[in-house]
């Protein structure tokens, strides 16, 4: 069992958690992530890891509602504990000092490009951030990505924050002003990471993105993760999540993430009917609840 | 090698013990159990395991105990079940093997045991396997277990892994008096024999008893700690005091062929398919959260002739498979499953297309899976196995439509221990270098054994691997000598 001891909404449902969990906490690095279940029947679902503390022995994770389980874990509060948290999984970031590095992190994937913007501060690069959200609401970890970069640029589709578009746009204006960048880092939405490869493609500019697919163990046991990179076999959990944008294969990422969106759709339709049933008042059940539940969830 | 005639318990006369034939370990009928996940065999009674054992030849040189990979003391055992000392007869295998309950039930008992026994000259071999389930079970159904009561020796070892090697490993040096803590990546226990071995083969169960049985030894367990990620075997031993730490890690990735289309939806590794099944309980979906693709009505096909494949498509079959197919590139001799399963499923219905290999996936426009395209094949001259070698046959191709295939060809070695552990040698495939009768790899006090260092092999040869390595574990610990 695993001790909540702090949770905080980030945004409508998109919450924190700080969890008891030491020996986690004293091996996280940047771009590492854990594995949770929540309650026997509960599945495995891989979540991102936003920070760490050696000290107080804790770890933070950034959860967005999507799916049943990640509903029902946005219902946990501060004093409830998780069945089991595994990790951290997963090759860590490379960080050493590139030069210019831009990162990108597009919704609750922010989260996830955090720690390593902090670390390739660390690491003496210059760090120019792109985070991008639906709207306002939903812009994230503002004021922490601010601290670790040298300059930070905010987008939204809809326009109801800072400028109105999509982290592409703000990536091509870098390119375009001149801005010499040795390296790009994106975490977010697959359209998002593979619109990103496209524009960096043509540049030339080295780009690493931190894929999420279907997961099941992630210790290299199930093959469950595998992706599809220039055109080989490859898996997220051992030899990811990160990996060169430029040899992606995305379609292929899309479509086996979608394998089991009907028994997602189930599971969510009778989570939100059992929920109605006890709570018949509650209209902000599922805030942040869109489409397809695979791929929210890191 | 010859029979004896030392006075026996045993009332039946050793020169008609040649005549009498094996008894028949009774099962759930085929049509019933394809269609439900409960055990095939049901196990011996009391008397039909005392009428069993007392086939026994008693030979002097038994082969039976040479052929078992962990020693076990057979001709001692199938006396006492003669004698009727049921928990005797437990406690005897106990003194080589921590798991009976399981080996009773998924050794290949013709590669070892059964193997070389003598009465299969003239009828089958002795039922080993089954008198071995029996007396564990029975003992089990008892509740009493005689606890070894040895001094503490203050030495402290790590077992990475609780699948079949690591428990033997784990077993045998918590009864030499040392502390032993079994450290496992996923939420539950046993390895393998939880993510891989389905229900109506190993019932969940009987892994739970063995495990409290070892809990009641003072063995320790952690789940949710993948050593290498959340703690490495240098910090084991610098910082939390283990003298020795067993690397038992088990299967890795999953190998794929390598042919057009293995991306697509519907295409399952057997890892995949079976941890879904067994350790997530994906076939009691909704009730369970993980979900897996309806097979009610599909047709499916499993890839590969090992117990992995076998384990998969009966798997299926029960979770509503219309069609069932294994697909084999060689033919039935050279079958790595055990007979019993081939047997078992063979009953069930399920197709078994040999000489058959799939050299393309196909699929709609969305990326589902809609058929493999086959090849059929024939034998050629022998490859480095032995075995013969399958030549695909000209002009033989054939789509053989399908909704899932699985794809059980075995694994490669799982990279996470490896690339962690400074000093820690490999070879060439990347598998864990350890010595064969001590187990021990290039790092002083770190042995490893099973599918880590072997790849993809069965329960009891791991067990093997497990016993040697706590046999030499226990030297090291107590001569200090490496």
């Amino acid at each position: 069992m695993f001790k909540i001891i702090h949770a905080q909404f980030l945004a409508p449902g998109i919450k924190r958690f700080v969890i008891e969990a030491p020996r986690i906490a004293r091996k996280q690095q940047p771009g590492q992530f854990v594995i949770l279940r929540i309650y026997e029947e509960g599945e495995r679902i891989p979540v991102t890891i936003e920070n760490s503390d050696r000290e107080r022995g804790t770890i933070n994770i950034v959860v967005q509602s999507a799916g049943k389980t990640t509903n029902l874990l946005n219902a946990l509060n501060t004093g409830d504990e998780i069945l089991d948290v595994v990790g951290p999984l997963g090759k860590p970031s490379e960080i050493k000092n590139y030069g210019t590095v831009v990162v990108v992190g597009g919704g609750v994937g922010t989260a996830m490009a955090y720690p390593t913007a902090a670390a390739l501060k660390r690491a003496g690069n210059r760090v120019l951030s792109i985070v991008g959200a639906r709207n306002k609401e939903l812009v994230i970890l503002e004021s922490e990505m601010k601290e670790v970069s040298d300059a930070l640029m905010i987008t939204t589709d809809d326009g109801s924050y800072a400028e109105k578009g999509f982290v592409t746009d703000k990536l091509k204006q870098l390119i375009q002003n001149g801005t010499r960048i040795d390296l790009v880092v994106a975490v977010g939405p697959i359209v998002m990471m593979k619109a990103v490869a496209e524009v960096t493609r043509k540049e030339n500019i080295h780009t690493v993105v931190s894929l999420n697919p279907i997961m099941i163990d992630g210790t290299g046991m199930c093959g469950g993760c595998r992706v599809m990179i220039d055109g080989k076999s490859e898996f997220a959990c051992v030899d990811g999540p990160e990996f060169d944008a430029h040899r992606v294969n995305f379609e292929v990422l899309v479509q086996r993430n979608a394998m089991y969106r009907d028994a997602e759709q189930q599971s969510m339709a009778d989570f939100q009917r059992a929920r109605e049933a006890a709570h018949p008042d509650d209209d902000h059940a599922c805030a942040g609840a869109t489409g397809a539940a695979r791929g929210g969830e890191r | 090698m010859s029979p004896v005639t030392k006075k026996s318990a045993n009332p039946v006369p050793i020169k008609d013990r040649m005549k009498v034939p094996r008894h028949l370990m009774p099962e759930q009928e085929p049509e019933v159990r394809a269609h439900n996940f409960e055990e095939v065999n049901l196990g011996y009674s009391p008397e039909v395991a005392q009428e069993e054992a007392q086939r026994c030849l008693e030979c002097a040189k038994p082969t039976c105990t040479d052929n078992c990979p962990v020693g076990v003391k057979v001709k001692e055992f199938v006396e006492l079940i003669v004698a009727g000392d049921f928990l005797g007869a437990a406690a005897k295998i106990r003194e080589d093997n921590v798991l009976p309950a399981v080996t009773g039930r998924v050794c290949p008992q013709e590669d070892h045991c059964e193997g070389k026994c003598l009465l299969s000259k003239k009828v089958k071999p002795l039922g080993i396997g089954y008198l071995e389930r029996f007396v564990a079970d029975y003992e089990q159904r008892m509740g009493t277990h005689v606890l070894p009561n040895v001094p503490p020796t203050g030495k402290k070892i790590a077992v990475v892994g609780s699948g079949p090697s690591g428990l033997t490993v784990a077993g045998d040096l918590i009864q030499k008096g040392h502390k032993v803590r079994v450290f496992e990546a996923l939420h539950e226990l046993g390895g393998v024999l939880v993510y891989g071995i389905p229900e109506f083969r190993l019932p969940k169960r009987i892994i739970r008893e063995q495990l409290d049985y070892m809990r009641e030894m003072g063995v320790e367990f952690e789940t949710d700690v993948v050593v290498g990620r959340t703690v490495t075997i240098d910090e084991l031993m610098e910082e939390e005091g283990y003298d020795a730490v067993y690397i038992g890690t088990g299967a890795g990735l999953p190998q794929f062929m390598g042919i057009p289309g293995e991306h697509f939806n519907g295409v399952y590794s057997a890892n995949e398919f079976l941890t879904r099944i067994n350790l997530m309980k994906a076939y009691k979906f909704p009730v369970y959260d993980e979900p897996m693709l309806d097979l009610h009505g599909k047709h499916v096909a499993v890839i590969g002739g090992g117990n992995t494949a076998l384990d998969a498509i009966r798997s299926a079959l029960r979770l509503g498979a219309a069609k069932a197919y294994v697909i084999y590139r060689r033919s039935d001799a050279e079958m790595p499953a055990r007979a019993e399963e081939v047997h078992h499923a063979r009953q069930e219905g399920i197709d078994f297309q040999m000489l058959t290999a799939p050299v393309e996936f196909l699929a709609d426009n969305k990326g589902w899976l809609t058929a493999a395209r086959c090849v059929r094949m024939e034998l050629g001259e022998p490859d480095v196995s032995g075995r013969r070698r399958p030549v695909p046959k000209g002009g033989s191709e054939f789509d053989l439509p399908l909704s899932v295939a699985v794809i059980a060809i075995g694994t490669s070695a799982n990279p996470i221990v490896q690339s962690t552990t400074p000093g820690l040698g490999t070879n060439k495939r990347g598998y864990i270098q350890a010595d064969e009768n001590t187990q021990k790899t290039t790092r002083k006090g770190v042995f490893a054994g099973g599918d880590i260092v072997t790849g993809s092999a069965t329960v009891i040869l791991a067990m093997g691997a497990g016993r040697r390595a706590a046999k030499s574990i226990h030297e090291y610990l107590t001569t200090g000598n490496w």
